[in-house]
């Protein structure tokens, strides 16, 4: 068909310009930059605590605001909240469904969601008036797997799905504010800007997106990654973004130059990415791969300068607390770990 | 029906990518000079940086950390 072709031909020339744009403004590279700055030193980290508790693989732990209570998702059923100090569980909650992926924590500490193989989230409340947590809400409307969900407040979640979307989601109808569509693969991460004006997507098309959150549109899509993105996250100024990928690598994208600075990535790693954190000044990230280990890396200058080994299986969550004062590991080992 | 999905989805892919290719970028000089900025100001505060003294370490068994 002619139009078919004249839009095939347009979609070519406008990736062309795109790439040249991107390269019009390279008047530097970030290694060229920060070629006069030393490495860090050594980061060797011990751990803290262990939290022992779960009966199979761990898929999902993410940090209240307060740096102390978490919350983990585990195969066994469950989800737990934990008080990291003590490593006292808060709250054992039972789920419907034990196919879980991913879990969150409400920035208010009020509640928390989870999701999988069931294609919903559910909402639990953990400040009801009897004492028990209770589900407060499902949300359903995905037609493929959650793979993730970050509440906004008290009243809103984003998720991301094997269906290729993301959605906002209106808490208290149920209902589906925003549906975020484009990628061309199953969605695997989100993570929320700083300022809660945007969030970004990796998926299984290798891409990220950056979505507008009110106004629901795409505005920008990194690509170069050469497997799934299976995790994501902010730099801590909320002008970067940075990926882990199945090709073994990490990259930081910078999001006011539109285009990727730099890759983290080693000829020994050749397992794939799983999770990925950055520290409070967003000079470490943290990066939890396949083969049992998180490395950590100088972000600016993309050497490893730590490894956190302590687990005996796949390491498939970190995360880093708000305050940077800790680093927490969910491993398949059934075990979460608390660094620093 | 399959021909006009198709046409449906390439005319998406061609608006989104006008969007896309109209962002205003900035140098990769000035990027690259605020990422280390932001790293530089905040690597006092970054406690797995720096590491944490044993007495303000919550998670030490030492000091009992105060949920309020």
């Amino acid at each position: 068909m002619g139009e078919m072709e004249q839009l095939r031909k347009e979609a070519e020339s406008l990736k062309d310009e795109i790439t040249a744009a991107r390269k019009a403004v390279q008047d530097l590279t970030l290694q060229d930059h920060v070629a006069g700055t030393a490495v860090v030193g050594r980061v060797q980290l011990k751990i803290r605590k262990t939290l022992r508790g779960h009966l199979a693989k761990i898929y999902a732990l993410h940090w209240g605001t307060d740096s102390k209570l978490c919350v983990s998702a585990s195969q066994d059923g469950k989800l737990i909240v934990w008080d990291s100090c003590t490593t006292n569980k808060v709250h054992a909650i039972p789920l419907k469904s034990s196919w879980v992926m991913t879990c969150s924590y409400a920035p208010s500490g009020n509640m928390v969601a989870c999701g999988g193989l069931d294609n919903m989230c559910s909402i639990y409340n953990l400040k009801g008036k009897d004492g028990n947590v209770k589900v407060m809400h499902e949300l359903a409307a995905h037609t493929g797997y959650l793979s993730c969900c970050r509440f906004l407040n008290d009243n809103e979640i984003i998720t991301s799905s094997g269906d290729c979307t993301c959605v906002l989601w209106d808490i208290e109808t149920g209902s589906q504010k925003t549906v975020f569509a484009g990628h061309l693969g199953d969605c695997m991460s989100l993570a929320v800007a700083p300022d809660f004006n945007t969030f970004i997507s990796g998926a299984c098309d290798y891409t990220a997106k950056l979505w507008d959150i009110r106004d629901g549109q795409c505005r920008q899509t990194f690509g170069g990654h050469e497997s799934d993105i299976n995790a994501i996250g902010f730099f801590p100024n909320g002008n970067a973004v940075i990926t882990g990928s199945d090709d073994a690598s990490c990259k930081l994208y910078d999001l006011r130059s539109d285009q990727e600075l730099i890759t983290y990535q080693d000829s020994s790693i050749m397992c794939g990415v799983t999770s990925i954190a950055p520290s409070f000044s967003g000079r470490l990230i943290l990066a939890g791969y396949d083969d049992f280990n998180c490395n950590i890396w100088d972000s600016l200058k993309a050497e490893r300068v730590g490894v956190l080994s302590g687990h005996d299986n796949r390491v498939s969550c970190i995360g880093v607390t708000p305050d940077g004062m800790a680093c927490c590991t969910g491993s398949w080992d059934s075990f979460l770990k608390i660094w620093n | 029906m399959s021909t006009t999905n198709n046409i449906a989805q390439a005319r998406k892919l061609v608006e989104q990518l006008r969007i896309e290719a109209g962002y205003e970028r900035i140098k990769v000089s000035k990027a690259a000079a605020d990422l280390m900025s932001y790293c530089e100001q905040h690597a006092r505060s970054d406690p797995l940086l720096v590491g944490v003294p044993t007495s303000e370490n919550p998670f030490k068994d030492k000091k009992p950390c105060i949920i309020l």
